[in-house]
């Protein structure tokens, strides 16, 4: 049963991130993603310390408006302090998180959070946090239905905002001019990612969560040119990992969301070297005959 | 306060190792950052941080040992894979460099923490402090590792020195390189290397989580100080050298504290004010410049005021009340008293018992301005062909900013004019 | 050479832009009548995406401002279309000509609403009229550069706008292209559109245009092409940047002066 909840939470995370992940990679936005699934570390603390729990709502939107805080800083430095812009992105994560370790450091008596789970999360642990009812019925480990309801809501999101996405992703200068909102639609997805990132954190840890924002999606560019097609095949790419990652894991005794994250980036060579349309060693082959 | 006259007066063999070690751990990084920073390049230092952890892991469990230069052996070869990994996967995929960055920094980091958990699981005695790699610990680097480490960001300092006029021609101008036959493959390859290198060192102070600050940080903070590379490197230097120094103080002070993220913290403050209250390219002194602009517009505008007030009379030795000077033009009272009490200090107008007088300073002041305001409109009107009715407002503006070298050649381009598109007379 | 039309389609009044508060057009002042073919034509870094993107609000005005239709931008943009120049997007986007050009009834369908079958129609139609129907289901990584500038065009038709702004459509386009491209803009003038059209080739400007725009970091001439593309004119307009004009951009910049005093 502990194997089912664990693949199952690996699972959500991994829709969740790789549907988003689809948008940020097409908008060249991955460092942002990386930056922000940084950068809302010490938000998950101070909510820590307030509401004294893990997975409540007030931490998810707390710590997820610091996301967008962080969207909001680096376009700050850039360009009100001109600073260049891959450097404000690198600053700006680096420092949020720094204070983020050494408030677990300076609270270390009073939040249950460690630097390991900063790292790589504890999604060994989730089955054991159950959700128990007043009646005493048990109604499994609360992560999971934390990260259900936010992958609904990213779903929903995508599918209700589907053309408007869509549109402001590929081309948002003509978006503009006939009159849907460019920023309205940034704002609303830095949003999802950082409370997408909030809810991973407690499985996966800040830093790990970027390889499922960014590998299945990059594995699902590579194999498909249609994009409804693209995410579906990261969903399942980033399932298919986490299944994988789980027994990967078992099997050498380390880390589950290492080895996940290890699963993605093999997923993302395979389709690298063998893509049906776009693998570079089929690729040479179809080019081959036409060589002299 | 103790421990601080103790740490500083280093008096303690092993305290004047530590300080040494850190600074020159954080030196080196600060920069070589300083050119990967000014190539655009300043992520890719966050992948190869991130990328040297399974590196590290690796050459522990081939090796068995935690020798100091084995484990930097692991860490350079895999942080040099990453880097050739996200080349090789720009070049030969529709992947952009961000995700590819993204990619390759986060799954070398999922596989360097399945090692790393892997031994940590596997009960090898030997392998506890292989997680310091994560955070750094700075002050307990014991002599063995120190010396190793320096070693390294000696040479690298020195070859930075070494090579500093080529590495700058790179970063400048890539092209330029190239036609007057730098090779620059090669430098690239030499500036990847001493990227590397300076993560594989940097790591040893604030690990590889955060490795990314010590590239990037001093030297964006660096940059808004100084335009010139050579100064920029010196500061980004120092500013390196001062967190490092700071790291190894907190890590002696408060051992149960993780040492790189305060050498972060620090470095991030002195970016931040950096960014804020450099002079000259800095926030703060940007808005001032602002706002002087304001109060240099105001200023002109009243002397401007008295000028064809005086103009009209033909008479310039007229006094004018505030009244009079308000009906003129509709100005905020407050703004125009505070104007003219600056005026009368800086000598451009006199306070008179009717008012006040523009001074003779005052009037070729105001004459100045009137007259570029004029010539401006005439240029508007005969270069731009704009109507004379809408040259006004942008003259307003301009008539501001321009230089005597501007006047000069706005004077000679109309052919030293006479009269103004609305035929008032050009002074 | 600037000719005011009486109840213009587009009106520019005193418009400045810059960017990071270097001007790069000044005090703008134009006209456009309707039911036209308009070319804005200038060298290179002149202005003119500047120009149509200011015109459409793409981009803050340092001063004055634009109507179109006599309103104000933000209550015509159902009846605004632009076609944007080539390389602003990403052609390795997943997405097959019939998606891109199903985005032109994006603007009119409002939230979470789908397109309809009826909307299909329309880009199918569009895609006719551009001689693309063939390539509906081509994803778009695989089309020439002639062709993507014509998935861009059919995108602007199937939203049946009634002023068309488009970057530089003949930018590495063929000539049979260009014909079949410049055919449509004049069966939709027939029809009562306007089509301002940023365009580089001199030679075939007179045929193609009506009204003809010369830019070049501000308004050289504005009016019947005929009168416009004249010697005197032209020379104006290619003979290099004007200094001053430039140099008084460079200060604006440099000592962080606004636009206008207040
Ligand atoms: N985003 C920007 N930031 C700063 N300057 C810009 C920006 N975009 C354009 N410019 C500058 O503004 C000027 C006008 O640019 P614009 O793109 O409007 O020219 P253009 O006439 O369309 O040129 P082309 O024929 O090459 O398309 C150029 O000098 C350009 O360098
Ligand atoms: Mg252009």
């Amino acid at each position: 049963m502990n194997a089912f909840w664990i693949i199952l939470t690996g699972s959500l995370v991994a829709t969740c991130c790789s549907l988003l992940g689809c948008y940020l990679i097409l908008r060249r936005m991955a460092m942002v993603g990386d930056a922000i699934s940084h950068a809302v570390l010490p938000g998950i603390v101070i909510a820590f310390l307030l509401t004294g729990s893990r997975d409540s709502v007030p931490m998810l939107i707390g710590a997820g408006l610091l996301g967008v805080l962080t969207t909001f800083l680096i376009e700050f430095f850039h360009r009100y302090a001109r600073v260049q812009a891959d450097a404000s992105i690198g600053v700006t994560f680096t420092w949020l998180f720094a204070i983020g370790i050494i408030l677990i450091s300076v609270y270390a008596g009073q939040v249950d959070l460690d630097q390991d789970c900063v790292l790589y999360g504890e999604i060994a642990y989730v089955p054991l946090d159950l959700w128990i009812t007043e009646e005493g019925l048990s109604l499994g480990p609360r992560t999971v239905w934390t990260l259900a309801v936010v992958t609904l809501l990213i779903i929903l999101y995508i599918v209700l905002g589907y053309k408007e996405l869509f549109l402001t992703t590929f081309d948002p200068a003509y978006a503009a001019a006939i009159g849907i909102s460019t920023s309205v639609w940034y704002y609303s997805l830095m949003t999802a990612v950082s409370i997408t990132t909030v809810a991973s954190f407690e499985s996966v840890g800040a830093i790990l969560v970027v390889a499922f924002l960014v590998a299945p999606a990059a594995t699902a560019y590579l194999l498909t040119d249609n994009f409804k097609t693209m995410l579906l095949l990261s969903v399942l790419a980033g399932i298919l990992a986490s299944v994988a990652g789980y027994y990967l894991a078992v099997w050498i005794d380390g880390s589950i969301a290492g080895a996940i994250a290890t699963v993605t980036g093999i997923e993302f060579m395979l389709a690298f070297l063998f893509s049906p349309s776009r693998g570079i060693l089929i690729r040479k082959k179809q080019l081959q005959p036409v060589q002299h | 306060m103790n421990e601080f006259i103790e740490f500083f007066s280093f008096a303690d063999a092993n305290i004047r190792f530590v300080t040494v070690g850190s600074v020159l751990l954080a030196t080196s990084s600060a920069v070589v950052g300083c050119f990967t920073l000014l190539r655009k390049r300043a992520l890719v230092g966050d992948a190869v941080a991130h990328a040297v952890l399974p590196g590290v892991c690796l050459a522990f469990m081939l090796s068995g040992t935690k020798n100091p230069f084995i484990l930097l052996l692991g860490a350079f070869v895999t942080g040099w894979l990453s880097l050739i990994t996200i080349d090789f996967i720009t070049s030969r995929s529709r992947i952009k460099e961000d995700t590819a960055i993204a990619l390759v920094l986060s799954v070398f980091f999922g596989i360097g923490i399945l090692l790393l958990t892997a031994i940590q699981h596997s009960g090898n005695a030997a392998q506890s402090g292989l997680d310091k790699f994560l955070f750094g610990k700075a002050a307990s680097l014991v002599g063995e590792d120190l010396i190793a480490f320096s070693m390294v960001a000696v040479l690298l300092l020195v070859t930075t020195i070494l090579f500093y006029k080529e590495l700058a021609m790179l970063c400048f101008d890539k092209a330029y390189a190239k036609t007057i036959g730098y090779p620059v493959r090669g430098l690239e390859l030499l500036l990847t290397t001493l990227t590397v290198f300076a993560v594989v060192v940097g790591i040893q102070a604030v690990g590889v989580v955060l490795m990314a600050a010590m590239l990037i940080t001093p030297a964006a903070a660096a940059r808004f100080w100084t335009d010139k590379l050579s100064l920029m490197l010196v500061l980004a230097a120092l500013i390196g050298a001062f967190s490092g120094v700071s790291g190894a103080y907190v890590s002696y002070t408060a051992p149960a504290m993780p040492t790189g993220p305060w050498i972060v913290l620090i470095v991030s403050m002195i970016a931040i004010l950096s960014f804020a209250f450099a002079p000259g390219k800095g926030w703060v002194s940007r808005l001032l410049r602002q706002r002087r602009n304001k109060t240099l517009i105001l200023e002109e505008n009243l002397l401007k005021l008295l000028y064809h007030l005086g103009e009209e009379k033909q008479d310039f030795q007229t006094s004018y009340s505030l009244q009079q000077i308000l009906e003129k033009r509709a100005i905020p009272k407050k703004q125009v008293s505070a104007g003219l009490s600056k005026l009368r200090k800086q000598g451009y107008i006199e306070k008179t018992p009717a008012g006040w007088q523009l001074t003779l300073q005052g009037q070729r002041r105001g004459e100045r301005v009137v007259r570029l305001h004029r010539l401006w409109e005439l240029y508007l009107t005969q270069y731009l062909q704009l109507a004379s009715d809408h040259v006004h407002e942008d003259a307003e503006t301009i008539e501001h900013i321009i230089t005597p070298e501007l006047e000069q050649r706005l004077m000679e381009e109309l052919g030293y004019p006479v009269l103004d598109p609305h035929s008032a007379r050009i002074p | 050479m600037i000719i005011q039309v009486e109840n213009p389609v587009v009106e520019v009044h005193d418009l400045t832009v810059s960017y990071d508060r270097k001007p790069v057009l000044w005090g703008i002042d134009l006209t456009l009548p309707a039911g036209s073919l308009v070319g804005v034509i200038g060298p290179n870094g002149a202005g003119k995406s500047t120009l149509i993107k200011a015109m459409m609000d793409l981009l803050p005005a340092g001063s004055g401002y634009v109507r179109i239709f006599d309103k104000p931008i933000a209550e015509v943009r159902n009846r605004i279309s632009y076609v944007p120049q080539r390389e602003s997007v990403d052609w390795d986007f997943p997405a097959s000509v019939f998606d891109v050009v199903l985005m032109g009834s994006y603007g009119k369908l409002g939230l979470f609403k789908r397109p309809r079958q009826a909307d299909k129609d329309a880009a199918m139609e569009a895609l006719q009229k551009v001689g693309m129907q063939g390539f509906a289901n081509r994803q778009i990584s695989q089309l020439s550069g002639g062709q993507q500038q014509r998935v861009f065009l059919a995108r602007a038709l199937a939203q049946n706008a009634d002023i068309y702004f488009m970057d530089e459509p003949f930018a590495g386009v063929d000539i049979a292209t260009e014909t079949a491209i410049i055919e449509l803009l004049r069966t939709m003038r027939e029809q009562g559109k306007t089509v301002i059209v940023v365009h580089h080739d001199l030679q075939s400007a007179t045929e193609y245009f009506d009204w003809v725009v010369l830019l070049n970091m501000r308004l050289v001439a504005s009016g019947p092409a005929e009168q416009v593309l004249t010697q005197h004119l032209l020379e104006q307009t290619y003979g290099g940047k004007l200094t001053v004009l430039t140099k008084v951009g460079e200060l604006l910049r440099k000592q962080e002066f606004p636009a206008r005093e207040s």
